[in-house]
Formats: C-alpha cells, sequence, structure tokens
C-alpha cells in the first residue's frame, strides 16, 4: 500500500464522501455507459424481439430459429460466416508471419536505415479502407493494365486475371489488400517485443553458441509467444468486425454473388437494407449478436487459455 | 575472413528483403498522387511514369474542387476528430486519475467495466446506437459521431493512462496536498503536465480510427452537410468511377492530411506502440 494511501483514507473515515472521486469518475461513465454499453444491451435484447401480426413483442429464440432455419436467411448467415473465417486465416498465415519477418529483420542490432523501413512499411496502416480498397481496385483492374504490366516485367503474365470480379478468387484478393494495410501492426508490436528481451539472455545463448537462425527459432520466438497471442486476438476481433473494405471494393452486395459477403456487410445489409431489401432491426440485432458471441468467445478463449499458458514465459 | 563475408551477405539480403518490402508498401499510394497529376491519356499510356512537364494535368483535382465539397468534408472530419479527441483524453484522464489515485470500493470492478470496451467493438451496438440517435434528433449531426467515438475511444484511454498515472511520483501529489491544493488542482496542475507523452501516444491511437472510420459516417450521417472525408471521398469515388482523373485525385487528397501528419508525427506515434523499447 502506498503511504498516502493510508492517511487518504484516515481523511475518508472523516469525510465519508470523496465527492472528487465520482466528479473525475463520471463523465467518462456517462458517455461510455449512454453511447456504447446500454446501446450494446440494448441490441442484444432487441435480437429476442421481433413484429408479429403487426405487433412488437417478446418472441423468445425465434429470430435464431429463422437465421438458421429458414434456407434464405441461412444459406446467407453460413457463407458470411464461412467467408469470414477464411477472410481470418488468411491473415494469420499471411499477415502474421510477414510481420514477424519484418520485425525480426529489422530488429538485427546496428541495421541501418532501420527507421526507414520501420516508418514506410507501416504507412498503409494509417490510410482509410476507403482509400486503399480503391487503389488496389484500380491497380488491379484490367482495363489500367497496372497489375498485368508489372507482373509481365517478372514473366508472371499469364497468372493475371481480374481476380476481384472472380467469384473463386475475389475473397482471397480481398483479404490480401486487407493484410497488405494492416501488416505493419504485427511487425510493430512483434519488433517491440523483440527489443525487449533482455541482452544477458542473447548474450547468454550466444555463448552456448546459439546464433543465428536457431537463436531466433529457440530463444527469441518463445519469448515473443505473448506478443503473438495478442496480435492473434487483435486480429480475431478487427476480422469478425470488419466492413468497410468489402464495402468499399465490392459494394454493400458484397459481390460477384456474395463471394465476399463477410458478417459486417451481411449485418449492414439486414440492419439497413440495400436496394430492394428492406432494413429489418430485429434481424440486424440478432446478426450482431451472433458476432458478440463470437468476439466474446475468441477474447474469452484468449484470456482464460492461451494467456494464461503463456504467463510461464514472462521474466 | 569467411564469417565476415557471410555476415555481409546476410545483412545485404535482409537489406534486400526489407527494401523489396517498403516498395510493396508504398507503391500503390506513389502510383495514385503520380497519375493524380498527369492528363487521362499519359494515365494510361504511361501509368509507372512521373508526371513530366507535357503530361502534367490538375483537370483531376479542379473537378473534385468543383463537383464535390470536399472543403466541407474535411472541416467536418476536423471537427469531429479534435473534439473527440478532446474529450477522450480530458474524461479518460480523469477517470484514469479517479482509478489509479484513489482506493474505494469498486475500483477494480470499474476498472474491468471501462476495459471491457477495448476488446468488445462499438459496432455492435449500431441497431440502438442509431434508434438512440433518432430519438434525440441527433441524426445528421456531427454530435452524433462526437459521442460514439468519444465512447469508442475512453476504455483504451483509461487503460493507457492508468498505467501511466501509476508512476507518477506521490511525493509530488502529497507535498502539493500539504501547500493545500485541491484534489483538482493536483490533478490539472501536477498530473496532467507529467503525462503528456501518454496523452500524445493516446491522441494517435484515438485519431486514426476515428479519421478513417465509414460505418459510423454511414450510418450516422450521411447528409451532404455533415459528410466526413472518408464517406465523401467514397460516395464521390462511387459516382465518378469512369473519371480516372477525379478518381485519383480525390484519392489523392484523401491521402495528404494523413501523409503531412505522419512526417510530422511518425516518431511519436512508433514510440507509442512500441511503448519505448524503440530508443
Amino acid at each position: 500500500m502506498k503511504p498516502h494511501e493510508t492517511t487518504m483514507d484516515a481523511g475518508a473515515l472523516k469525510r465519508p464522501r470523496r465527492w472528487h472521486i465520482l466528479v473525475f469518475l463520471l463523465p467518462a461513465l456517462i458517455v461510455y455507459t449512454a453511447v456504447m454499453i446500454l446501446p450494446l444491451i440494448e441490441t442484444l435484447r432487441q435480437s429476442f424481439y421481433n413484429t408479429v401480426d403487426g405487433q412488437y413483442g417478446f418472441v423468445g429464440l425465434s429470430n435464431f430459429k429463422v437465421l438458421f432455419g429458414d434456407p434464405r436467411w441461412a444459406a446467407d448467415f453460413w457463407n458470411a460466416l464461412r467467408n469470414n473465417f477464411v477472410f481470418f486465416l488468411i491473415h494469420m498465415v499471411v499477415q502474421n508471419p510477414i510481420g514477424i519477418a519484418l520485425a525480426a529483420m529489422l530488429s538485427i542490432p546496428k541495421l541501418r536505415f532501420s527507421a526507414f523501413y520501420r516508418t514506410w512499411i507501416f504507412l498503409p496502416t494509417l490510410l482509410s479502407f476507403v482509400i486503399v480498397g480503391f487503389i488496389w481496385k484500380l491497380i488491379l483492374s484490367p482495363i489500367w493494365g497496372v497489375a498485368p504490366f508489372l507482373m509481365d516485367l517478372v514473366g508472371l503474365k499469364w497468372l493475371f486475371a481480374p481476380w476481384l470480379g472472380r467469384p473463386d478468387s475475389a475473397l482471397i484478393a480481398v483479404s490480401l489488400i486487407s493484410v497488405w494495410q494492416y501488416v505493419g501492426i504485427p511487425m510493430m508490436l512483434i519488433y517491440a517485443a523483440l527489443l525487449n528481451i533482455p541482452d544477458e539472455v542473447i548474450e547468454a545463448a550466444e555463448l552456448d553458441g546459439v546464433t543465428g537462425w536457431s537463436q531466433f527459432w529457440k530463444i527469441k520466438l518463445p519469448l515473443i509467444l505473448p506478443a503473438i497471442g495478442i496480435i492473434s486476438i487483435l486480429t480475431f476481433v478487427g476480422n469478425f468486425n470488419a466492413f468497410d473494405l468489402i464495402y468499399t471494393v465490392q459494394g454493400a452486395l458484397a459481390g460477384p454473388d456474395k463471394s465476399t459477403d463477410i458478417l459486417g456487410t451481411l449485418l449492414y445489409r439486414t440492419f439497413f437494407g440495400f436496394q430492394l431489401q428492406l432494413g429489418d432491426r430485429s434481424m440486424g440485432a440478432t446478426i450482431a449478436a451472433i458476432m458478440f458471441l463470437i468476439i466474446l468467445a475468441g477474447v474469452s478463449l484468449y484470456l482464460f487459455a492461451i494467456q494464461r499458458r503463456m504467463r510461464r514465459y514472462q521474466f | 575472413m569467411s564469417k565476415a563475408r557471410t555476415s555481409f551477405a546476410r545483412t545485404g539480403a535482409v537489406h534486400f528483403a526489407l527494401i523489396a518490402y517498403t516498395l510493396v508498401a508504398l507503391f500503390p499510394v506513389f502510383l495514385t498522387i503520380a497519375n493524380s497529376f498527369k492528363s487521362r491519356n499519359a494515365i494510361f499510356r504511361e501509368p509507372l511514369a512521373f508526371p513530366t512537364p507535357e503530361s502534367f494535368s490538375l483537370i483531376g483535382y479542379e473537378t473534385v474542387l468543383k463537383q464535390g465539397d470536399f472543403v466541407g468534408y474535411f472541416q467536418n472530419s476536423v471537427v469531429v476528430t479534435v473534439v473527440s479527441i478532446a474529450l477522450v483524453l480530458l474524461f479518460g484522464a480523469m477517470a484514469a486519475f479517479a482509478l489509479s489515485e484513489y482506493r474505494f470500493r469498486g475500483n477494480t470492478l470499474m476498472g474491468l467495466y471501462l476495459a471491457l470496451g477495448i476488446m468488445i467493438p462499438i459496432r455492435l451496438g449500431t441497431v440502438a446506437i442509431l434508434q438512440g440517435m433518432v430519438a434525440t434528433n441527433l441524426v445528421n449531426t456531427l454530435t452524433a459521431l462526437i459521442l460514439v467515438y468519444t465512447a469508442q475511444g475512453l476504455p483504451l484511454a483509461v487503460f493507457i493512462l492508468s498505467e501511466f498515472m501509476r508512476t507518477v511520483s506521490d511525493d509530488l501529489k502529497n507535498a502539493g496536498r500539504i501547500d493545500g491544493l485541491s484534489e483538482y488542482a493536483i490533478f490539472f496542475r501536477l498530473v496532467l503536465p507529467l503525462v503528456r507523452p501518454a496523452m500524445a501516444t493516446v491522441a494517435v491511437f484515438t485519431m486514426i480510427p476515428i479519421w478513417n472510420d465509414l460505418w459510423f459516417p454511414l450510418i450516422l450521417a450521411p447528409a451532404e452537410t455533415t459528410k466526413t472525408v472518408t464517406l465523401g471521398s467514397q460516395i464521390f469515388i462511387g459516382q465518378f468511377v469512369t473519371n480516372w482523373n477525379a478518381v485519383l485525385s480525390a484519392l489523392s487528397l484523401a491521402i495528404f492530411p494523413v501523409l503531412v501528419l505522419y512526417v510530422i508525427f511518425s516518431r511519436q506515434l512508433i514510440r507509442g506502440i512500441t511503448a519505448g523499447a524503440v530508443k
């Protein structure tokens, strides 16, 4: 206990109410509760309500039954969920390993220009999805021909296809655009973790003859596992909440043929309506509730299973 | 001798890989900005060339500034971002001070409650947020966006700032108390100036998602007078898809402010992300 706290507590006995604590807490508490927590709870509540025979009321789990049982809804929902998992997996196997590799290179001691590389590789992360989405749409456009031209330089022109327009490649293309934008985040967090490894550990490894490649795998990688855990959960939450990029590149219908539809775009179309489809508040709330459960499951898994196990590696 | 040579080769390979990736990261941005200053023909004939005196053209920017109210969008974005950051910093620092300085019943619980929002995205409450904004007549106002972004930014701000405030010396605060300073004076005059670096970090973290957000402007404030730059360029580009000059110029206009701020603040930002690990 800090020394002044004892005196504070003694003072508190004389003054039973310390109003300044309330004054300090209240503004944040009011805004946060009113604009974030209550709407979240209200949205979850509305997933159990719907309009039946013109009467709005409690309907139990029937919204969820429609979402999973009605062929049209279920097809859309499972499609979006599957696409969202593919979206997430591509980030995990492409974005995070590239981020770790870049961080490992940047953290080489006395590497020249490392601040320069670090600064510019991080730039795309700051741009909005709207900018990034449109830039890549232009680059991959067969009309402009920048992508086929560049691929021709390395003799791969035959590989080029209008990836964004094809149902079988659109989701991968959009995921890779998102990877391009966000590689900076795992890079920076892993970089910080690598710099925080105490010099003594590395020196001890070098004295034992563990250097270079095997030093990275055997010494550094286990030590940065907690940071890898953090980037995984950040990627998970970000991906299952994503919307902007798909909306910008492929529109609200997440075309072609809903092949890039993820939960965020499905929520937008359901709740807000699009073209001929009318907005449906209750079903929107239902999809939001499912997204909430998915994110909650991921975060809980991380907090209770992964992070606790990783504590062992910390200093 | 041979060891020196392999390490030289290895450093070379590392530089090669890093330069290659830097090019991958920068090329699309360069391509957009360079082509926004070219005539339509030059954009298609030689997309990879720098603008030359012959191919130089500002036609795209003229279209953008004439057709879209980009100055207005820009003002909206600045107002929303600056006011939200100010509120997040003020309210966040106050709450962080209360949590880190005083022991009271429910302190830990309050900390956990405020930290919930770090992991649970505010977007999931959109259905009820929109209803609330409709009920309070705030739809299509910048106030709606400011409220949402303030709520969105607070959890992380409280978390980071309370970590920092724990490191402020107790002796200093107690000396202030002995001199008769009120708790408010201690917070505003002693503690706040000391956590300024942390405030800068929080400001940058708060700013990026607000400036770039498309979801809430699209749903809460899509009116012409309240469009932000992100939404404005999204809609503008959607309408002018076939006018490549205009599209490239609109994109460049959206990139410039970010680029300028980044060049100025990149050191601060990177130090913030890596939590001081970078010296």
